[in-house]
Formats: C-alpha cells, structure tokens, sequence
C-alpha cells in the first residue's frame, strides 16, 4: 500500500502527513501536487491523503475553493472506484465541502482556534491521545444525518475524556454528538479533525497516532474482507 | 445587459453563529442597549450579463447553490438589479 499526499497553495500539514507515512511508518509517499490530475500511479488499495491546513487562504469557507482544483477531481473519481481517501482537518473539511462526506465543519463554539491535546475514542472503544489545531472543527449534519452515521457505523472517532467517557466537557468545539471522526457509507473515505500525523514519533513525546493508521488502514482492511 | 447581483449568504437560523455572538458582547461592552442578537454572514455582488432579469437571478442562483453558499450551514437571498 502507498499514500499519495497531496499539496494545495495553503496546506501547511503536508511535510509533516509525509514525514509520518515515510518515516515513521515506513510507507512509500508521492507528493501530489494540486494543478497536475494524474492518479495512474496508484491502484484502490492506496490511499491519498488531504493535509491540514488553509487551502486556498479558507476564502469563501474552509475547503470551498480547494474542491475545485484539478486533482481533485481525480480523487473524486478516486473515490467513487473504491480507492482509500483520508482527509485530516482541512482536508476534513475540502472532503465535506466536496460531498464525498456529509456535514460541514463549523466555527468553534468557544469561538477560539484550539491548539492542544485532546482525547478519542473509537469504535474498538481505545482512547488516543491526538493534538487538534483548528479555529473550524464544530462537526454539524441535521439529525437525520447523524442518525444514519450512528446506525452505518460511519461514526469512527468521538472526543472523549482521558478515561474514554463521551462527556460534553471532553468535546473541544462543539461538534454534534461529539464526532471528532467519519467515514463514508462505502467505508473508504475518512476524515477527522485530530491530526494523528503529529503523533506518530517518540522525539515528538506521543505515538498515538501510528494506532489511528492502523485503525484506518490495517484493522479496517481486515474487517472489509 | 450586465444586471448587478447582490447575495446574502447567512448562517442557518437554527445554527449557533459564534462570530455574531463575539460580537454581541462587544456591543454589549460599548454600552449599547437595546440589541438583542447579531448574526454575521457575507454579502457578494456579482456583474452578470444576460438577456434577462429572470436569466441573471438563474445564473445567480446556480452560482449560490453550487458554490456561494454551503447549504448545510447557510441560507442565501438574491436581489437582482
């Protein structure tokens, strides 16, 4: 399996997202950029990733302008073949902009751009510890929505407290439900605000994050088949 | 014919709107009395050349519903002049 990841004018998450999938996690890394379109060099068992970030200055809204960019139509047909797709906090947001997630990310309830540790929990019940840095996290989908994500099992991380409690107090933005995290109906488009390639090295004090890529890329391959 | 747009594009009622609400304190802090609620949204103009009124608020509404606004968070009104 190889990660694509690809570079809007703006992303800022991008060498670290490479950094963690080559380094720490020994994967093979192709550096997409967002003018070419060209995804031929990977098959729907590879994943391409969306970085955080501010694509496109988050002009009009978070995301909005991104989802237009050439490459990303081709991973909207990516996409819909059954290739992997992950988005992490802008990317979160270009995925929901694009409808290849339902519900949108808005402004943080506090008002504040939070930057710190906080903790999830998800669907095998573990508790990560994973930094957030997002002034856009608040996860909103009408109820209907969030009905069907809680039935489909798409609901794949919740904030939660150190001890794996999914109190109001643990959830940093306001996100509905607390949901830190989805996925797509089909299982193979992910997106979370967390940003577990932050986590991922000893030097950096936390290695949480290698158990959320397993999650997404391991242990779910395992479940699909 | 160029027609001039105008589009609000403004958070869902039901949504809680944080920015309207930093400055609803803000107002509140500057003395004034009598405001009860803020809501803050964009508003954009566009030059649109068409052959009709009805033609640009179209091309307006497209552009509103495909790109302008989300609307899973937002509401939007055209005025077309």
């Amino acid at each position: 399996m190889k990660f694509g990841v690809v570079v809007f004018p703006g992303s800022n998450c991008d060498a670290d997202m490479i950094n963690a999938l080559s380094k720490d996690l020994g994967y093979e890394v192709i550096e997409l950029w967002h003018k070419d379109k060209d995804l031929g060099m990977f098959s729907t068992e590879d994943c391409i990733v969306l970085p955080g970030g501010f694509s496109y200055g988050d002009y009009l809204r978070c995301g909005a302008i991104a989802r237009f960019s050439p490459m990303m139509q081709s991973v909207i047909s990516f996409a819909g073949k059954g290739g992997k797709v992950l988005g992490v906090c802008n990317g979160f947001q270009i995925l929901c902009e694009a409808g290849l997630l339902p519900g949108v990310l808005l402004r943080n309830e506090n008002m504040k751009f939070i930057c710190r540790n906080i903790f999830l929990k998800g669907d095998d019940g573990i508790v990560s510890k994973i930094p957030v840095a997002h002034g856009e996290g608040r996860f909103y989908a009408d109820n209907a929505t969030l009905d069907e994500l809680e039935n489909n099992g798409q609901v794949i991380y919740r904030y939660c407290d150190e001890n794996g409690n999914i109190t109001p107090e643990a959830n940093p933005n306001g996100s509905l439900r607390n949901i830190a995290g989805i996925s797509n109906a089909a299982g193979n488009v992910f997106g979370m605000m967390p940003h577990p390639e932050r986590a991922c090295n000893e030097r950096l004090g936390n290695t949480d994050g290698k158990k959320i890529f397993h999650d997404l890329f391991v242990a779910r391959k395992t479940e699909l088949v | 014919m160029i027609y001039a747009v105008h589009i609000n594009v403004m958070p869902l009622k039901e949504l809680l709107d944080p920015q309207g609400k930093a400055v609803m304190s803000g107002l509140s802090n500057l003395g004034l009395k009598g405001v009860e609620d803020v809501r803050i949204g964009k508003h954009i103009t566009l030059q649109v050349e068409a052959a009709s009124k009805e033609e640009a608020r179209k091309i307006a509404e497209e552009a509103s519903q495909k790109l302008l606004a989300n609307q899973v968070m937002e509401y939007f009104e055209i005025t077309v002049n």
